[in-house]
């Protein structure tokens, strides 16, 4: 089926291809906003539900249809620019913000053949968008011409400058397992049962045999620093210092109104549901099945999409049981705990696969 | 045709870009036009198909080093209209500057057209980009990889040695100490007598 579709994608000419390939575009980058819509309206529940309150359950049944009320409510609202805000930079930095978020999910794999584009070095260019992604804060701080939002983006930069470093050697760890820095490669790498994913990879039956009783605990830490930088990377609590909301408002979205915040808090969501993809994809198989016998029936896309809520689950319980960091505290751990642990890891794991796994 | 529409809307972008890096009056909207200008630049790389090295351009250009600069322009506090004032003394020595660039850049064009065409040869050996740049970092520039490696630590010491300062009497926090603590470390139990309080 699907390598009947390539042929036909084949046989285009290059402008229907375009034009097919920006109708999959619009239709994808609508899909996933309806479906951020009711993750954020989860993230609020579960939130809720720590704290023993109900939530939003007004708006539709259970309170379903809250962030299309939200929408509306955002997008009817006036747009106040400061008056002495660089106003074109004001209106550029919510939407560099939206766009970045959403051209990392290009190269994201959801199903075996199901991506937008499957490029060689998948995981390097959602490395180089997410580093992007900081000019929508910095620029916003800066452009909104206030001491807050400006010492907000400045906090905020320098926290997502800090953990994209042991982000990117955690990364390397599991690049150097599965020999590619293409997703869909890494993802089947990690096939044929949990034993098989990079976060509990005690299978002693493949290339690397009982070398894997040392990988396991080394990339099951590295799975744990991967989720926390995750948090830290997309200013969620614990580390959420740039916008905590009970000390300093909100960051660098202080003077922002309507629907450029509409847009700011947004793109914060689309990448946290985007590092949830990363987590999926690269510790824990991605849309493999956890067995392989008896569960064939359930396709490869509801697992990458079960595996991604469970992790979004992980992130708003987090938001509601972890007290915030301070902030040197937070510079502390990602500097010299995070860092030199990532970067010995990276020397174990590719000593193991040169010597054991017999990487050409 | 789509290829040459990008190629010369990038092209297009990335030199008026640069044009307004120096024209812009704003310091940061330079930095940020300067940014631009990368991106655009890494476009053309992908375009050449060398997406490995678009990609490293936009993560250490763009993300980490123009990053830093941006700070450093936000942070400073220059006064641009005393900066103006200064302009015609500089002129010599930035025309200069400048012609001897116009020159080289001339002599380059030159080259490329009285020469005998040279195209760059795609290496087609089922080799990807990645792969083909490991190869050759590893094996034959390798010792160019590693002391240019070498500057980079010196440089960061260096960093780190100039803005590291040793001061006395200040309350320092050790984790592990905070973590080891117990009730015995940090309770006293005092039987006060009314009246005298505690020392």
């Amino acid at each position: 089926m699907i390598m009947s579709l390539i042929l036909i994608w084949s046989d285009l000419s290059p402008m229907m291809w375009f034009g097919l390939k920006i109708a999959q575009i619009i239709a994808f980058v609508l899909i996933l906003s309806v479906i951020l819509a009711f993750l954020i309206l989860m993230d609020r529940k579960v939130w809720a539900a720590v704290q023993m309150r109900r939530g939003p359950n007004v708006v539709g049944p259970f309170g379903l249809l809250q962030s299309f009320a939200d929408l509306l409510k955002f997008v009817f609202k006036e747009i106040i620019i400061p008056a002495g805000s660089d106003k074109s930079l004001f209106i550029l930095a919510p939407l560099i913000t939206l766009v970045m978020a959403f051209l990392a999910w290009a190269v994201v794999p959801i199903a075996p053949g199901w991506v937008m584009s499957d490029i060689n070095v998948g995981i390097l260019y959602v490395l180089a968008i997410s580093s992007l992604g900081v000019y929508g804060i910095i620029i916003g701080g800066w452009a909104s011409n206030s001491k807050y939002p400006f010492m907000g983006a400045l906090r905020s930069t320098a926290q997502m400058i800090s953990y994209e470093v042991s982000i990117g050697f955690i990364i390397l760890t599991v690049v150097f397992l599965a020999g590619s820095m293409n997703l869909s490669d890494i993802v089947d790498s990690q096939a044929g049962g949990f034993y098989n994913w990079n976060m509990f990879r005690f299978n002693p039956f493949n290339t690397y045999g009982w070398w894997n009783l040392l990988l396991f605990p080394i990339m099951f830490y590295m799975s744990i620093l991967f989720f926390i930088s995750a948090l830290a990377e997309t200013n969620r609590p614990p580390f959420d210092l740039p916008e905590a909301e009970s000390e300093l408002v909100a960051g660098f979205m202080v003077e922002y109104s309507s629907t450029p915040y509409l847009l700011f808090m947004f793109g914060e969501y689309l990448n946290m549901t985007l590092m949830c993809a990363m987590f999926t994809i690269l510790f824990l198989g991605g849309w493999s099945a956890p067995v392989e016998i008896g569960v064939q029936f359930i396709p490869p896309v509801i697992w990458f999409m079960g595996k991604c809520l469970f992790m979004f689950f992980m992130f708003a319980m987090v938001k509601a049981i972890v007290p915030r960091y301070r902030y040197d505290q937070l510079m502390r751990i990602g500097w010299k705990v995070f860092l030199p642990v990532s970067l010995m890891s990276v020397v174990v794991v590719s000593t193991i696969v040169v010597f054991v796994g017999g990487a050409n | 045709m789509l290829i040459a529409i990008s190629f010369y809307s990038l092209a297009f972008v990335s030199v008026a870009a640069a044009f307004m890096v120096v024209a812009s009056k704003n310091p940061v909207h330079s930095v940020l036009y300067l940014i631009l200008t990368f991106f655009s630049a890494a476009g053309l790389f992908i375009l050449m198909g060398a997406e490995f090295l678009a990609l490293l351009i936009i993560m250490v250009y763009v993300g980490a080093v123009a990053v830093l600069f941006l700070f450093v322009v936000m942070m400073l506090d220059v006064d641009f209209v005393e900066l103006k004032q200064g302009f015609l003394s500089y002129l010599p020595v930035g025309a200069l500057v400048a012609i001897i660039l116009l020159l080289e850049m001339l002599m380059v064009g030159a080259a490329y057209f009285a020469g005998e065409t040279k195209t760059v040869v795609v290496r087609d050996n089922g080799v990807s980009n990645l792969e083909a740049f490991g190869q050759v970092l590893y094996t034959d520039y390798a010792g160019v990889f590693e002391a240019a490696g070498f500057v980079l630590l010196v440089a960061m010491i260096g960093a780190i040695v100039l803005t590291l300062r040793k001061r006395e009497g200040v309350r320092k926090q050790i984790p592990s100490e905070q973590i080891a603590r117990t009730k015995e470390k940090g309770l006293k139990m005092v039987d006060i007598k009314p009246g005298v309080g505690i020392e």
